[in-house]
């Protein structure tokens, strides 16, 4: 566990020192105040709608930034060269996913609570109530679904050659499944077969992301999920990030490696 | 097999298989036996394409032999732990170059699991060994090239390792930085440690090691102690190799 720690610490630094951190610093002063400028118009409707776009372009650019920054995990090593140095050394290739897999999750968590953070303060400076728990929770499982993201462009990066293909079918794939994932069971009851069996296969077989999407709960002042649902979301979200994490591991330790 | 040996090899073959269907598998290393002693200094021989860095690869676990077994210390090189005694430095270095000399040897103190209390201690020992110390706090991508290598010998030092196996360690360097990479390998030598490395540089090798394998097509054409071969065949290291290779001036140029 210490290694993979090791290896997690050296993905957060990396981000650090290449300066992707204050990008993302920058985005969300911006959607902040953003949020913050619908005070003025003292309209609820105007407030319900900057916060609904404000959360929506922080849904868009957290998937952006788990999307990117696992896809060039692996690939950046080979390319640089530096997984040589590193596999030379005694840890298997499990743990150098596993670490890699921590350390984008745990930036990717890092981004989202200076989001929600600023998202809170903003809120209580116009006079809101704190809503503590609804925010915990809509953070909670926004991360939980970044976990899935990561590990699903993890194991991809290692199918795919090239990174940017990586990125746009993983993209392709999240987007598909947060617009069309509720709905793609409804759909298949009306399709003629096999074609029904294929949607139906898909439906139960594919993380479903929109479970994590509490946005109205924030925008709409909705009452809390059950705790006992966002536990379920949780270890639904635990056993498909395994799954991709399980598949990428495989990959990968039968991936010849050319020094 | 004698599991006091670092390096134990029993007929290895490497294949790669080849992209295209209906192609044959190209072989880069075949029937190859090797056991290196410890505390010996053994050079791997060979000119581009032999199966040098290949077998080096096997060892290192990167390359899963198509057959036979690779072992170091009695372990297969396939295990992690089997490395746990090891140090490698590869030909041309890259690390994290985000990160200071410091952060990357603690990094790599944390990978071998040195215990806190002697993290310090340790790395305060390579840097000084290799002369960086005044740079430790520095970006690795602001080092020169010999800075890096420097860099890259005390990653391979860091766990005070019984066998380091370097590939062309002196690739790159000036004069003076070949210098010292010849001193550290003879200072482990002294310190009863055992190094396998590769190199082009013929003379460098005849002055440092004590057994060499001249391999080519991946096969192993001879191995013995550099005294007896060149006793033997009462010639010097280079001519020995160009008749083992079978170069012919003019024929071959472009796979030497």
């Amino acid at each position: 566990m210490k290694i993979i720690f090791a290896i997690a610490k050296i993905v957060l630094k990396e981000l650090v020192r290449r300066k992707d951190a204050y990008v993302l610093l920058i985005i969300t002063v911006l959607l902040t105040l953003l949020s913050g400028s619908a005070h003025f118009f003292g309209d609820m409707k105007m407030v319900r709608y900057v916060k609904e776009l404000c959360l929506l372009l922080v849904w868009v650019s957290s998937i952006v930034i788990a999307v990117t920054l696992a896809a060039r995990q692996i690939h950046a090593e080979r390319e640089s060269r530096t997984l040589f140095s590193l596999l030379a050394k005694p840890l298997s290739r499990n743990q150098v996913i596993l670490g890699k897999f921590l350390g984008c999750w745990l930036a990717c968590g890092a981004a989202l609570f200076v989001f929600y953070a600023f998202f809170v303060v903003t809120a209580v400076s116009r006079g809101e109530h704190w809503r503590l728990a609804e925010n915990f929770q809509a953070l909670w499982l926004h991360w939980i679904m970044l976990g899935i993201i990561v590990a699903m462009v993890m194991a991809g990066s290692l199918l795919f050659a090239a990174p940017s293909s990586n990125s746009t079918i993983c993209f392709i794939v999240v987007l598909g499944i947060l617009m069309l994932g509720r709905h793609l069971g409804k759909l298949a009851i009306h399709m003629a077969e096999p074609y029904q069996t294929v949607a139906l296969a898909i439906y139960y077989v594919m993380p479903h992301l929109e479970f994590y999407d509490l946005r109205d709960l924030i925008i709409h002042d909705w009452p809390l999920v059950k705790w006992n649902v966002v536990g379920i979301a949780t270890l639904y979200g635990a056993t498909y990030a395994g799954l991709f994490l399980g598949l990428a591991c495989i990959l990968f330790r039968y991936k010849p490696l050319n020094a | 097999m004698n599991t006091n040996h670092p390096i134990e090899i029993r007929n290895l073959w490497v294949e790669y298989p080849s992209p295209k269907r209906g192609v044959p598998p190209k072989t880069a290393v075949a029937e190859l036996d090797l056991e290196i002693r410890q505390g010996e200094i053994f050079g791997l021989l060979g000119p581009n394409g032999a199966g040098k860095t290949t077998t080096m690869n096997v060892l290192l676990g990167f390359v899963h032999a198509t057959t036979g077994e690779a072992k170091i210390f009695g372990r297969t090189a396939r295990d992690p732990l089997a490395r746990q005694r090891l140090g490698y430095l590869p030909e041309l270095t890259y690390y994290y170059k985000f990160l200071t000399a410091d952060e990357l040897l603690y990094f790599y103190t944390e990978i071998f699991g040195i215990p806190k209390s002697q993290r310090e201690k340790r790395i305060n020992e390579v840097l000084q060994l290799v002369d960086l110390e005044p740079a430790r706090k520095r970006l690795i991508k602001t080092y020169s090239k010999g800075m890096q290598q420097r860099v890259g010998l005390a990653q391979a030092l860091i766990n005070n390792p019984d066998l380091l196996i370097l590939d062309e360690p002196t690739s790159g360097l000036d004069p003076v930085g070949r210098m010292q990479v010849r001193e550290v390998i003879q200072r482990l030598k002294n310190e009863g440690k055992t190094v396998l490395f590769s190199s082009h540089e013929l003379g460098e090798v005849e002055t440092v090691c004590d057994r060499v394998a001249i391999l080519a097509d991946g096969r192993l054409k001879v191995l013995g102690a550099v005294d007896a071969l060149l006793r033997e065949h009462n010639c010097g290291l280079e001519q020995l190799f160009l008749r083992v290779i079978g170069y012919q001036p003019g024929l071959h140029p472009a796979s030497i």
